[in-house]
């Protein structure tokens, strides 16, 4: 049997507590363990961003992760974005703007997003592109994904984290 | 894929790491940003017996200014490096070649002692380092060692670092003020891996003549590439265009690139020919505004 190793981390403001083999990468574990299966597993080697979460406010690929690393993190996944019924100002700025056909990309792209604005309330095109650029998408043409940053800025100057 | 089974370790001292290397010798692996080694676990490309993973040993997490010194822990990442106004300040080719590297996501895992251990040939930071002449400093259980970043680079991702041993920190000459830089790449996509890349800096005398010159290329060679005959040909000269011209040309002829899915080995040269020709006319240029 493969040795396990006790986790303490917070996802979404709840607090966690599990065992994980040592191999065990961050994404599954959110997907398999948490069953928070909004985080997206595309090419587990950095390159697609669909696996994008927040960890400690910065953005970080959860496929280059271990689970037993994110021991005592604290972590947002798009599953934290939305309070309640209610859509995230950028989640509803995708939607206004139709910045997602397939969606396989979106979560990861919201995390982008969401972590450049609380550090840049007033991005300019270049800056959004740069903040996205760790992102494949293979729908929209990217287009409307930076006009949906747009918008939320523009309508969000200061969004709140919402993991507690 | 999915990473092999290994035995996992995250010791909060740089002495425990050495400990555990000693006991697992070449069948450890250390972890530190895990932006290169997480794929190889991943594809099973890499598989340890042990992983040690070195981000718990936050005091080699810094930026330091030491006399004419810029000192960089081996865990201080990019992201840092890239936002430190002290690397902005006194170290702009550092600063500015940074931000070439992979994505924000990327940038904010990575570490200095990563992309320098690992030695991608295309990699922005060991051609800067080397071009900064920077030296790295190596603990191992004999002690401490410093090797200058031109032997560090051995070849194809080798580096002169035995398994028993960690990268601590990287110490970069700071160049006079009045100096120009650059640092100039060509990719596909911005934050791609260089298909060619540049670090060129320039310090004039005080008749305008480069008194000092370093220019290192990227991803056209196993290892940074120091651009030798084109530094010497610009010494004691004046930055004119036909000397920028040769020396582009020297670094071109000298540089022994691949031939891959993104370029073959004559276009790569060509892109040397123009990237050492934009990053001289550059950082020239700013040498000469900051005489002003
Ligand atoms: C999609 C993608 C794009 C990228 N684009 C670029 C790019 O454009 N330019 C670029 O330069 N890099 C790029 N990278 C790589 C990135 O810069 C890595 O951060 C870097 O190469 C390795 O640093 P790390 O801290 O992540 O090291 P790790 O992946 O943790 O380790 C890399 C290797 O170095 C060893 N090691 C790490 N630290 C030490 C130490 N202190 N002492 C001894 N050995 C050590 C490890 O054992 C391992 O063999 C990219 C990565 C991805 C996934
Ligand atoms: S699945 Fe992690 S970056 Fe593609
Ligand atoms: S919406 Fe389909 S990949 Fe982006």
């Amino acid at each position: 049997m493969a040795r396990m190793y006790p986790i303490k981390l917070t996802v979404n403001g709840i607090e966690y507590e599990r065992t994980v083999e040592a191999r065990k990468l961050l994404a599954d574990f959110l997907r398999d363990d948490l069953e928070l299966t909004g985080t997206h597993v595309g090419c587990e080697h950095g390159a697609c961003g669909a696996c994008t979460v927040i960890m400690n406010g910065q953005t970080a690929q959860s496929c280059l992760m271990l689970a037993v690393q994110a021991d005592g993190a604290e972590i947002l996944t798009v599953e934290g974005l939305a309070d309640g019924a209610g859509l995230h100002p950028i989640q509803q700025a995708f939607l206004d703007c139709h910045a997602l056909q397939c969606g396989f990309c979106t979560p990861g792209v919201l995390l982008s997003a969401h972590a450049l604005l609380q550090e840049n309330s007033h991005p300019t095109e270049e800056e959004i592109r740069q903040g996205i650029s760790g992102h494949i998408c293979r729908c929209t043409g990217y287009v409307n994904i930076v006009k949906a940053i747009q918008a939320a800025a523009e309508k969000t100057a200061v969004a709140p984290l919402n993991a507690k | 894929m999915k990473p092999a089974q290994f035995d996992y370790f995250a010791p909060a001292k740089i002495r425990d790491a050495l400990a555990l290397l000693e006991e697992y010798k070449d069948e450890a692996k250390i972890l530190a940003g895990g932006q290169s080694l997480m794929p190889l676990l991943n594809m099973r490309l890499a598989r340890p017996r042990a992983l040690i993973d070195i981000n718990r040993i936050t005091s080699h997490s810094y930026i330091r200014r030491e006399n004419s010194v810029l000192a960089i822990g081996a865990l201080t990442r990019h992201r840092e490096i890239e936002t430190s106004p002290l690397v902005r300040q006194k170290c702009p080719v550092l600063a500015e070649a940074v931000r070439w590297i992979g994505y924000p996501q990327i940038r904010n895992r990575g570490t200095m002692g990563g992309s320098l251990a690992h030695a991608h040939p295309a990699a922005e930071l060991p051609a800067v380092v080397t071009a900064l002449r920077g030296e790295l400093r190596v603990i191992g259980p004999a002690g401490e060692r410093t090797v200058k970043a031109e032997e560090f680079f051995q070849g194809f991702f080798t580096v002169a670092l035995e398994p028993n041993e960690i990268l601590s920190e990287v110490r970069l000459a700071l160049w006079p003020k009045n100096a120009g830089f650059s640092f100039k790449e060509i990719n596909r996509r911005h934050g791609d891996f260089a298909i060619a890349g540049v670090a060129a800096l320039i310090s004039l005398n005080e008749r305008k003549e480069c008194a000092e010159s370093s220019i290192v290329l990227a991803g056209v060679n196993p290892t940074p590439l120091r651009a030798k005959r084109s530094e010497k040909l610009l010494k004691g000269r004046k930055i004119t265009r036909d000397i920028i011209e040769t020396a582009a040309a020297l670094a071109a002829e000298d540089s022994d690139p691949p031939s891959d899915v993104h370029g073959s080995a004559d276009y790569r040269r060509e892109l040397v020919k123009v990237i050492v020709r934009r990053a001289l006319e550059e950082a020239g240029a700013r040498a000469m505004q900051n005489e002003k």
